[in-house]
């Protein structure tokens, strides 16, 4: 067979794959999916764990090893048949949080840590890379061998095949941006591909035990004979691969994407757990068979890992050399296309959006179309990046390391991932210090002491370092940390890596307190069955509906809640208030209980009871959003009430006050009626008299003239006693203040009081002699007034009015007493109101005012006036501040 | 035109007393003057008048009570009663009437009224006999 024969045979396959994945996404997009997401399909794609590695490797492996390679495929049988719980738990997970990866996995459990999602994508970056060099050298081998020229002739393959797969996996890995990152086209492609392998591995078995070895009794006769029979099983080494292969099935990104991303259905799950392993002992079958074959007949020397191709070659079965060459072909790819878009996925979500947001670029879009175009890009970008780097790595590290310890370093690797993931999945008190301290302290011992060492003896770390530790530190040195040597390198590193990791996460997790985001998914993750028990609206237990009943009415009241369950009853024809719990109930009951407590909170309230719903992260926090909603609102509603309450007193107050005043409005309108029309009274009277009476006596009609201008006059002072007031009690008087002596102010009042024919005022003239400041018209006012009231009221033999000033406080009090019977106690209170006068008006004369336009006066100078009971005669004390504002509290009076 | 008839008023202005005085003299009345209201009725019981003219507003009793104690005295009760008062308004005017006041005149007045009012109420007297 031509070298151009066996390319254009891969181009027509590669062709071939391209046709069946077009063909399945668009029924996809159609929405014909049909059986193409059936649990034989999801089967199938799981078959990438089986990579180049398996397919030409494996009897590699038993050609060198013996029965080792068994345990490759014993750990995801381990996993699939004993712990398919586990794997339900990660689908549920996965979809019920929509995770994209297992770094997104981590990053989510771990409270949507940014730096755990990058330090994961950086790890599994890091240990698939020669991996993904891996499967470019097996094709190039294999075309090197199938053509029988020499590797370094094929070098343009590897870049052909890197370039194709990149191309075949933007186009059908990152054509969108699925919310699932389901791809339809790819996982069908890869589960054809499954086929081809299976096929052309048990065709190449069936050849070699009836073609070659003549029969099953003399394959086993051969195989007796070959050094494979003398193999010993190491049974730490045995365990330790066991355990790999079992954390790579759960951890590798291609994994993790065709298992958990991939997945559409959970029940397919139960079909995978016993046909996949079926499918790697189909896979294991000939293994032996092929190995002792290739010992036996091919030349010594010749390489064991292209056994496969080799020795259907060297028998001229070119036909089943070449379906041998497809099968070792799509092992290959079908690994690098899924754990390129895995990868790509990864370092698109965890490293470049991340970097873009923190770069501040991306505030107030979320999956615009400017994050769209970036995700695209950035993916298509990682997976020419991702490919370009295995080529590199290919071609540096010369295919100098073997297959299948290639194979292993990085399932080492990626092992550091497991006590992050099952402490997250089962312990809730797993934190993120924790995890981040056990990843990073297992992937450093990993690169240190086995990935470093790996790539090229003395390349990364020289010779020097590897024999006496770094800077002579021999308990450092890679192979023998703390000086323990002589161990296999693999288990070396993976005892040292998982004893130092899991020790870190668990120390780190009991140390550190989670935040609550951590919390509410660690909770969420470890109980995600508890919260769900199947599919919605598949069972209809009368209790189920009993308790959406109980809570709707905790939320639309009992009566409201009850004529919804009534109507929806009687709509499914049912009787009394239980309906069945359909779909369609259950929607109706989520948009009326929506109204209430708003979307999230209701899917979140009915799916807790329903069981058909999980929580996500994103939705709790609009739970929480709503109720902080509702509580505002409803705060806001109690302030309002509180303020109408607030609002309503007031007015019910200024509306007491405006009564009140509107009879103390009435009853002085009233009096100042009277004091008028008394004084008017008399001069009409009089008046008419005079005009009148043209008899009247001289003397006669001068009294009556008298009379009238009297109470004329006494109308004129009513009148300014009126206005006086009015201008007091507005405020609206302007004080003239003036610096003066006490004496001063009174020698004024007693001189404008008139002749005193009968009153005799004592006074202590050297006590008046104080300076106060105030306004003197205002104060002597008040003095007169006072006076003139000793004047009118005294009713004593000889009155006698004794003003007496003494300090008080800040200020004087000048007290006026006569020795008069003074106020009736019953009047006291009220000789300061307005027409109030104390005994018989004949001697008075004034209108009741004085007293009260005394009082006003004397707030507004800072001071006030009151009547001194218990004294002998009629007692005024008036208290005067030395300056205006002096006085403490006694201001504004009223 | 004297008639001897006696008429008591019963007011605490003494301007008001002596123009009130002054009209109803000329008009041959015989007038008496009580000023105080505690003791208003015991005056009008000792003077026995023919009618009586009354101030509202008094220094210590309310002409409102003082009518009151008449209207509930056999002796007084039909005795004419004129309320003279500085307070016009007609709620006033209602609680005088409804208390069993004769006439409601209001201050201040004309003269000529007053003295038609005084001689209504004595005629109205005379018709009673």
């Amino acid at each position: 067979m031509t070298f151009n024969m066996l390319i254009l045979g891969s181009l027509a396959y590669v062709a071939l794959l391209f046709a069946v994945a077009f063909w399945a996404e668009r029924r996809a997009m159609r929405g014909r999916a049909g059986w193409l997401r059936g649990p034989v399909i999801y089967t199938l794609s799981l078959s990438i764990y089986c990579t180049a590695w398996t397919f030409y490797g494996a009897v590699g492996s038993a050609a060198r090893n013996g029965l080792e390679f068994v345990a490759i495929y014993s750990g995801p049988t381990l996993v699939l048949v004993g712990w398919w719980v586990l794997l339900r738990k990660l689908v549920r997970i996965g979809r019920a949080q929509r995770i994209t990866s297992i770094a997104d996995l981590i990053s989510s459990r771990y409270g949507k840590s940014p730096f755990l999602g990058g330090l994961v994508t950086l790890l599994a970056v890091v240990g698939i890379t020669p991996y993904i060099a891996l499967q470019l050298q097996s094709i190039t081998l294999s075309f090197a061998a199938f053509s029988g020229r020499g590797p370094e002739d094929v070098n343009d393959i590897a870049l052909l095949s890197a370039i194709g797969l990149a191309v075949f996996t933007i186009v059908f890995g990152t054509r969108n941006l699925d919310v699932n990152e389901r791809h339809s086209g790819i996982v069908t492609a890869i589960a054809l591909e499954a086929l081809v392998k299976l096929v052309a591995l048990l065709a190449v078995g069936a050849f070699v035990v009836w073609g070659v070895a003549g029969g099953p009794a003399a394959t086993y006769a051969m195989i007796e004979a070959s050094p494979i029979a003398d193999w010993q099983m190491q049974p730490a080494r045995w365990l330790g691969v066991t355990f790999l292969s079992a954390a790579a099935f759960l951890c590798l990104p291609r994994m993790f994407q065709v298992l958990v991303v991939e997945n559409s259905d959970e029940r397919h799950l139960a079909t995978a757990s016993w046909a996949f392993p079926l499918y790697l002992f189909a896979m294991s079958l000939f293994v032996v068979p092929i190995a002792v074959a290739g010992l036996t007949y091919l030349p010594a020397g010749s390489n064991p890992d292209l056994f496969v191709l080799t020795v259907p070659l060297s028998r001229g079965q070119d036909e089943l050399a070449m379906l041998a060459f497809l099968g070792g072909f799509s092992s290959a790819t079908s690994m690098v296309i899924v754990a390129a878009i895995a990868l790509a996925t990864m370092i698109s979500n965890h490293i470049v959006v991340p970097l873009w947001l923190s770069l501040g670029r991306g505030q107030g879009a979320t999956m615009s179309g400017d994050v769209r175009h970036l995700i695209i890009g950035a993916r298509r970008a990682a997976i020419v990046g991702l490919l370009a780097l295995g080529y590199v790595y290919f071609r540096t590290s010369g295919g100098g390391a073997f297959l299948a310890s290639i194979g292993l370093i990085s399932f080492c690797g990626i092992a550091q991932v497991v006590p992050a993931l099952l402490g997250g999945i089962f312990w809730r008190g797993a934190t993120r210090v924790g995890a981040g301290a056990g990843l990073t302290l297992g992937f450093a011992i990993w690169a240190w002491t086995l990935f470093l060492p790996s790539v090229g003896d003395g390349t990364v770390l020289g010779a020097q370092i590897m024999a006496d530790g770094p800077f002579g530190v021999g308990w450092l040195r890679p192979q023998a940390l703390f000086g323990i040597d002589g161990i296999d390198p693999l288990l070396h590193t993976l005892v040292w890596s998982m004893a130092f990791n899991t020790a870190a996460f668990l120390a780190g997790s009991l140390l550190s307190r989670a935040s609550p985001l951590e919390r509410v998914q660690g909770a969420a993750m470890v109980n995600v069955f508890r919260h769900a028990a199947g599919p919605r609206g598949a069972s209809s237990a009368p209790v189920e509906a009993e308790d959406l009943l109980l809570m709707a009415q905790r939320i639309l009241g009992a009566r409201e809640a009850q004529r919804l369950f009534q109507s929806a009853a009687s709509a499914q024809g049912k009787l009394g208030y239980l309906p069945d719990v359909t779909p369609d109930f259950v929607e109706m009951l989520e948009r009326q209980l929506a109204g209430s407590v708003g979307a999230a909170t209701a899917h979140a309230m009915v799916g807790q009871i329903t069981g058909g719903a999980i929580l996500s992260v994103e939705q709790l926090m609009r739970v929480a959003d709503e109720t902080a909603q509702i509580m505002e609102y409803s705060a806001r509603l109690e302030a309002q009430s509180d303020e109408l309450t607030r609002t309503a007193r007031q007015l019910r107050d200024a509306n007491d006050k405006l009564t009140r005043l509107s009879i103390q409005k009435d009853a002085f309108l009233s009096q100042i009626s009277h004091e008028l029309r008394t004084p008017m009274t008399s001069i009409r009277a009089f008046s008419e008299i005079l005009r009148d009476g043209a008899d009247m006596a001289p003397d006669q009609r001068a009294r009556f003239s008298g009379v009238i201008h009297d109470e004329a006059r006494r109308l004129t002072r009513l009148l300014d006693d009126l206005l006086d007031l009015g201008v007091l009690e507005a405020g609206q008087v302007s004080l003239r203040l003036d610096a003066v002596t006490l004496g001063d102010v009174i020698d004024r009042a007693v001189a404008s009081a008139g002749e005193l024919t009968r009153l005799e005022i004592r006074r202590d003239r050297a006590r008046e002699r104080v300076r106060i400041e105030t306004d003197p018209d205002r104060l002597s006012q008040v003095f007169i007034n006072l006076i003139g009231n000793a004047v009118k009221y005294c009713d004593a033999d000889r009155p006698v009015l004794t003003i007496r000033v003494r300090p008080s406080g800040q200020g004087w009090d000048v007290d006026f007493s006569d020795n008069g019977s003074g106020v009736p106690r019953a009047q006291q209170d009220m000789i300061f109101e307005k027409f109030a006068r104390a005994g018989d008006t004949d001697a008075a004369g004034g209108a009741g005012l004085g007293l009260a336009i005394c009082r006003e006066i004397m707030a507004r100078l800072g001071g006030d006036i009151a009547y001194l009971p218990g004294q002998s005669g009629a007692a005024f004390r008036v208290h005067v501040p030395t300056r205006l504002g002096a006085s403490s509290g006694k201001a504004a009076a009223e | 035109m004297t008639n001897g008839k006696r008429v008591l008023l019963i007011e605490d202005e003494p301007n008001i007393i002596e123009a009130v005085r002054f009209i109803l003299s000329r008009d041959g009345w015989h007038v008496a003057t009580h000023s105080q209201g505690s003791d208003a009725v015991d005056a009008v019981r000792a003077k026995a008048p023919d009618l009586v003219i009354l101030d509202v507003m008094l220094p210590d009793r309310s002409g409102y009570d003082i009518l009151a104690d008449l209207r509930a005295d056999d002796a007084t009760r039909a005795l004419p009663v004129m309320v003279l008062t500085a307070r016009g308004q007609q709620k006033d005017r209602e609680a005088a009437l409804s208390l069993g006041a004769t006439r409601f005149m209001v201050k201040p007045f004309a003269n000529a009224d007053l003295l038609n009012a005084v001689r209504d109420m004595a005629a109205g007297l005379q018709t009673g006999d």
